[in-house]
């Protein structure tokens, strides 16, 4: 076909199918280039740009390479203690049970400082969302051993591989919580590929959905990449993933009440 | 032959150039420029334009959410054209 279609002519006549959400700040993103947060913040941000509850949703912070998320989530958002996120949205969403509460987490702030909080909270049954983006390491403070680290697997801390006779057994915080009465949705999600963000982006709108029909606690991990402190490119992360994460941290839904 | 066409507009200044998008396209449209933004990153660009269909795979994997996607669609494509 010969080619008279320009750019401006596409821009002009076509549709407009993609652009950022107005819920995600102008503010350049402080993660390593190709880091998944900006997905996740992406796709959480948009769920809440479509269900038309920017103005309801607070959002609690970590502590950890996401501890700026309040810089970049158009939203109200309230800073945490190292770990005790879910704690303090416990106590937000009791006060304003009406409005919808989210967490947003590390493996290091979720699974390690504030286990206590976490199992606590799923336990409960408090009704908000927890998002826990594990990429298997301490990101923000230079690429420690995390409780999720996998068996073998080399960190600034364990530089000959993880030794699960010395160091233990690497944390499945997503199973763990599945079987406490208290959760309604717990899945575990990736956002490396156009297909797993898509199915990201659902089980992130379900577990709002839930919230709003006080179902529960809902609890979304979404495996992600550090390339930086894996020290790789972001694509061969993404593919060194794959090929260890995933056997590990299989993705799925493992709870749907 | 008619056909579905896109197009991109990256906000330069703010790709980081982490390549996702390039392994994300399945079109092969976008490559890493040569030049460099203020930040010191490769951006992505349009190599062949003419291939892309507005898919929205690059956009959707972009972390920093530079990437705009518009799409046109044949019936409008001819008026375009015409």
């Amino acid at each position: 076909m010969e080619d008279t279609i320009t750019t401006q002519d596409i821009i002009k006549n076509g549709e407009l199918v993609f652009e950022k959400t107005s819920c995600l700040t102008d503010n350049v993103l402080s993660y390593c280039p190709g880091c998944g947060h900006g997905v996740a913040h992406r796709i959480t941000m948009e769920v809440i740009d479509e269900m038309g509850i920017q103005s309801e949703t607070i959002g609690i912070a970590p502590v950890g390479c996401s501890v700026l998320a309040y810089d970049f989530m158009n939203i109200d958002m309230q800073g945490a203690a190292h770990g005790r996120a879910p704690a303090v949205a416990t106590g937000i969403k009791r006060v304003y049970p009406e409005k919808y509460v989210f967490t947003y987490q590390g493996d290091g702030d979720l699974a390690a400082i504030g286990t206590a909080e976490t199992i606590h909270a799923c336990n409960r049954g408090e009704n908000i969302v927890i998002i826990f983006i594990n990429n298997g390491i301490y990101g923000m403070t230079g690429g420690q051993m995390a409780p999720t680290t996998l068996e073998g697997m080399q960190t600034s801390t364990s530089p000959f591989g993880r030794d699960v006779e010395r160091m233990g057994h690497p944390l499945k915080m997503t199973e763990l919580v599945a079987t406490l009465p208290g959760t309604c949705f717990v899945t575990r999600q990736a956002v490396h590929t156009p297909s797993a963000v898509r199915k990201a982006k659902k089980a992130i709108r379900k577990a709002f959905e839930n919230q709003k029909e006080n179902k529960g606690l809902s609890f979304i991990e979404i495996v992600s990449n550090c390339n930086s402190g894996w020290k790789m490119t972001p694509v061969k992360s993404n593919q060194w993933m794959e090929e260890h994460m995933f056997p590990f941290y299989p993705l799925g839904d493992i709870k749907d009440v | 032959m008619a056909k579905v066409r896109g197009t991109i507009i990256v906000d330069v200044e703010k790709c980081k150039g982490c390549d996702l998008c390039v392994v994300a396209c399945p079109t092969n449209v976008i490559r890493l420029a040569p030049d460099v933004n203020g930040k010191g990153y490769h951006y992505a660009y349009m190599e062949n334009p003419e291939a892309c269909t507005g898919c929205v795979n690059c956009a959707m994997v972009c972390p920093d959410s530079v990437i705009t996607v518009y799409r046109l669609k044949p019936s409008k494509t001819e008026a375009a054209t015409a």
